[in-house]
């Protein structure tokens, strides 16, 4: 093996902020190298530096590429080398075909400078084939699911004959399938001789597919493990990461439930421009004060369109079904009658759907309880600061002030910020869609805190999550949900991994009511929840 | 713990308003210099007059663009609303009040007309209102029948070339001028005082005390300045009363009600806004009944000032009142402006139309300046965007 690429004592300063300071990495040839670490550890920018991002002069430290010092001016001067990076948020032209975004920016031209579509498609077609799609090069990209479009990144980067491919969390849009897929590519890349620098917050990702990890922590370089042996386990990358032991990844709870708050009784929602398509079918379920229920299913089984439909019908049409809070029936029409009536929903998508990026901490965190701060109608603005200073005090957002703006912090610190915003509303119910979704480690123990800290203060949590430890870490009850149906109701405290992903890939073929064949087991359970009757069995802890 | 801001920290926080303002003290120091009358008391009374009625169209112009929208239609609206108003002054001899509060409605109603549209339909602002543009400058034509009308008489041409003066006597000057500064600049001291101790309450960072008391002398200096001019002059304008009005309730909106906060939040983020409980519909009709009002406003100004309805009246007041929301420093994406900002803006262009006007430049040379005055400043905003971030 030899080394394709040395970075040494790399140190890189931003005005008051030290953001890598002496890192090193080394990458051998071959290899799928993995780095962990924080948000903010450091991890991107020193992709950046590397690939030209922060040109030669705006770090201190040397890049041996190759076995020749390498300084970089721009992107382009990496990428002739063949270093690559795909970063997480993907730079595709939606309406642009497949093959006019595979060879964007490096068209080939012919004849009089005008590009040759035939061959460009022919070309972008066999690059396809490597990659394992089988698209039409001339489809426009918005066609594709995000799984796809990740793929085509890849693509493109094998246009440019890519020999160091950098991925900047690849996964974490993705679902498992899709997931998958992609990890198996990329050892069918480093078979190819491609080496991989891959950048995730998942750690049995990394487990199952890095050769190497370097750890970073605070913009320094913590240890570089192999990960073959047996000493490289998840618990070490995490303590290596955070710089303590987590002993438990969940805080420690006691649980203790009281009445029924809401219930969802029949719910049924339909698609918002198909008419006749089913989104939700039937839903029913409960949650009690104190208590954290989850919600499980994969990708497209409909938890956020269900959590929405609920949340004062943000989505869906032709929505029926009946909605019960403690022992009344009420109807919510618009998100401020959900806020009204003590309902809260933080979204999975916090930059587009849940956060003003351009606006500061404060004004983020009052917008939805604004009408408290203003009894008639004028905002008193020193109340609204104190208000603001007591959420980052007790939700620990780290922010030089919360004055800054919301669009630099950390993904941990907005998802903070998102929740005090609804904690301000003072929910009775807060409904959690991916709540730790992009967060690291330390982060994501410092929201389960939170949750904790709610349902201990006799609130009701639903917690939405595709990451099945999550749920089985933090809720009381899990309920699956699978093409719109809830498919099952399990107590946490029996559920597996292995149970749950039974219940969420029950098929929504054959009629209501009827388990599908293979997962007898189940069957109970799906039959008795598709039912409205199974409302009155809330306690009944099933599956057992 | 309260902590004592500095200087330096003052300015970097004030930076995006702050630039503006530097630039237009410069632009005023260089007509100064370039033409002795352009300071004098009769010359600053007349750039308030000349303008009066795009700055009232910028204060609701700022509202619609920090929410994401435009509109091109208010030029069209200020001619309507004064033909109106003139058709029933001077054809029908009604009584001065009848031609304003009919041209009130006129623009409440065009206002509701375009916010349905935008709001309960969906369609893009710039669309409805670039219909509305040709629509009511059609309506105008037919209101006049394609001819001006004119004049008003008197009470409803006092409305924009009258004085308050001699209330209080003269003795060369307006007393009564000197009083109603006087008056604003105390009710301003008090305001900043109250606004201090309240933060020093909630044990925020202010500004030291011998730099309060220097920022209020200073503004008092300079407004009482303005002021003696004025007295000197013909006395305190009625439309520089209306003005005055009309920038601090929409002052207040904007930075202080809940509406105001929900327009910010609209801008900033559409989706977010909707899902944090913000009644967006309602909003965005709302903005632009508001700016109904207001190019009503303008429309009863402007004819007032011509003492006459004429059917290309108002024409290009919109690109004005939008250069003026971007010079002062709105984004065009919405989320981001001011109304003090925006009427820096504005003043920025009456103040650069007006020196170049008593230079005896011509016409087409002004419109290049202008031009370019627009260009080079928002360039100089996203170059003190680019440094503040940097600083951070």
């Amino acid at each position: 093996m030899t080394t394709i690429l040395e970075m040494r004592s790399i140190t890189k300063e931003f005005p008051g902020v030290k953001a890598l300071s002496d890192v090193n990495l080394d990458v051998e040839q071959g290899e799928i190298h993995a780095i962990c670490g924080e948000n903010g550890a450091g991890k991107s920018t020193l992709m950046k530096v590397l690939s030209g991002v922060y040109p030669h002069g705006t770090y201190d430290g040397e890049i041996i590429y190759d076995g020749k010092p390498v300084q970089f001016g721009s992107i382009n001067d990496s990428e002739r080398e063949g270093i690559v990076i795909i970063h997480q948020e993907l730079a595709l032209v939606p309406y642009l075909s497949v093959a006019e975004n595979i060879f964007l920016g490096n068209e080939t031209s012919g004849f009089g400078g005008l590009i040759d579509w035939n061959k460009a498609n022919h070309e972008a077609a066999k690059l396809l084939e490597r990659v394992g799609l089988r698209e039409n090069p001339t489809v426009p990209i918005a066609q594709l699911g995000v799984g796809k479009q990740q793929l085509i990144e890849i693509a493109k980067a094998l246009s440019k004959e890519v020999r160091l491919l950098i991925l900047d969390e690849p996964t974490a849009a993705l679902n498992d399938n899709d997931s998958e897929h992609l990890l198996d590519l990329l050892r069918q890349l480093k078979a190819q001789g491609i080496t991989s620098i891959i950048i995730s917050h998942k750690l049995n990702e990394i487990a199952e597919i890095a050769d190497r990890t370097t750890i970073i922590r605070d913009g320094r370089t913590i240890e570089t493990i192999d990960m073959s042996d047996p000493t490289s386990t998840q618990d070490r990358i995490i303590r290596g990461m955070v710089g303590r032991d987590l002993e438990h990844r969940f805080p420690e709870r006691s649980s203790d439930i009281g009445d029924v708050v809401l219930s969802v009784e029949d719910w049924t929602v339909h698609h918002p421009t198909q008419a006749d398509r089913v989104v939700i079918d039937r839903a029913s379920f409960t949650v009690r004060a104190g208590e954290v229920v989850g919600i499980a299913g994969l990708m497209g089984a409909g938890r956020t369109e269900l959590a929405m439909s609920l949340f004062g019908r943000s989505y869906g049409r032709g929505i029926s079904g009946r909605l019960v809070k403690d022992g009344k029936e009420i109807r919510l029409n618009s998100v401020a009658e959900a806020i009204e009536h003590g309902i809260a929903y933080a979204t999975e998508d916090r930059k587009r759907y849940g956060l003003n990026l351009i606006e500061d901490v404060r004004r983020n965190i009052s917008i939805a309880g604004l009408r408290k701060l203003a009894p008639r109608g004028w905002v008193n603005a020193n109340e609204e600061l104190k208000v603001a200073d007591e959420y980052r005090a007790n939700l620990n957002i780290k922010t030089p002030t919360v004055l800054s703006v919301v669009g630099k912090l950390s993904g941990g610190n907005q998802q903070k910020v998102v929740l005090s915003k609804w904690l301000y509303t003072d929910p009775d119910v807060l409904i959690l869609d991916e709540p730790t979704r992009g967060i690291d480690v330390g982060a994501k123990f410092e929201i389960y805190t939170i949750i904790n800290r709610m349902v201990a203060a006799g609130k009701a949590v639903v917690v939405i999550s595709s990451e099945l430890p999550e749920l089985l870490g933090t809720c009381d009850r899990i309920y699956t949900l699978a093409s719109g149906r809830i498919t099952g109701q399990v107590d946490a405290a029996e559920a597996t991994q292995e149970r749950l992903m039974e219940l969420m890939t029950v098929e929504r073929d054959g009629p209501p009511g009827v388990g599908p064949t293979g997962v007898t087991e189940t069957e109970p359970t799906a039959a008795a929840t598709a039912a409205p009757a199974s409302l009155q069995n809330t306690t009944k802890e099933s599956l057992s | 713990m309260t902590a004592i801001a500095g200087v330096r920290d003052l300015v970097t926080r004030n930076l995006r308003s702050s630039g503006i303002v530097v630039a237009f003290v410069a632009i005023v120091a260089l007509f100064s210099v370039l033409n002795e009358n352009f300071l004098s008391p009769g010359n600053l009374t007349n750039i308030v007059l000349q303008y009066s009625y795009i700055l009232i169209l910028a204060i609701g112009m700022i509202m619609i663009i920090v929410a994401g929208q435009i509109d091109l239609s208010v030029g069209s609206v200020v001619a309507l609303t004064g033909a109106v108003s003139a058709v029933l002054v001077i054809r029908h001899d009604m009584p001065w009040w009848v031609g304003v509060l009919a041209a009130i409605g006129v623009g409440l109603l065009v206002g509701a007309w375009q916010g349905f549209w935008v709001a309960f339909v969906g369609i893009p602002g710039f669309i409805v209102t670039l219909a509305g543009m040709l629509l009511f400058r059609g309506l105008t034509y037919l209101v006049l029948d394609n001819v001006s009308l004119s004049p008003f008489g008197k009470p409803y041409s006092d409305i924009a070339n009258g004085f308050l003066n001699g209330l209080l006597g003269g003795y060369g000057f307006d007393v009564f001028t000197l009083v109603i500064f006087a008056i604003a600049v105390v009710g301003y001291a008090v305001s900043a005082w109250r606004s201090r101790r309240g933060r020093m309450d909630y044990q925020q960072a202010v500004e030291s005390m011998p730099l309060f008391v220097l920022k209020i002398a200073a503004v008092a200096a300079v407004v009482m300045w303005f002021a003696w001019q004025l007295a000197n002059s013909r006395g305190l304008p009625v439309v520089l009363i209306i003005l005055a009005v009309l920038i601090i309730v929409y002052t207040l909106v904007t930075q202080k009600s809940v509406f105001g906060r929900h327009v910010y939040a609209i801008g900033g983020n559409l989706h977010a806004a909707e899902l944090s409980g913000v009644k967006v519909r309602k909003v965005n009709f709302w903005i632009f009944v508001n700016m109904g009002f207001l190019a009503a406003i303008a429309g009863i100004v402007y004819s007032s000032r011509m003492n006459a309805a004429q059917p290309a009246a108002g024409n290009m007041f919109e690109l004005d009142a939008i250069a003026a929301c971007f010079i002062g420093g709105a984004s065009t994406t919405g989320g981001v402006g001011r109304v003090q900002g925006a009427m820096i803006g504005g003043l920025i262009m009456a103040v650069m139309s007006n020196g170049m006007q008593l230079m005896g430049v011509g016409q087409a040379t002004q419109q290049v300046v202008k031009g370019l005055v627009l260009l080079l400043a928002v360039a100089f905003d996203i170059w003190n965007k680019r440094r503040a971030a940097a600083l951070r």
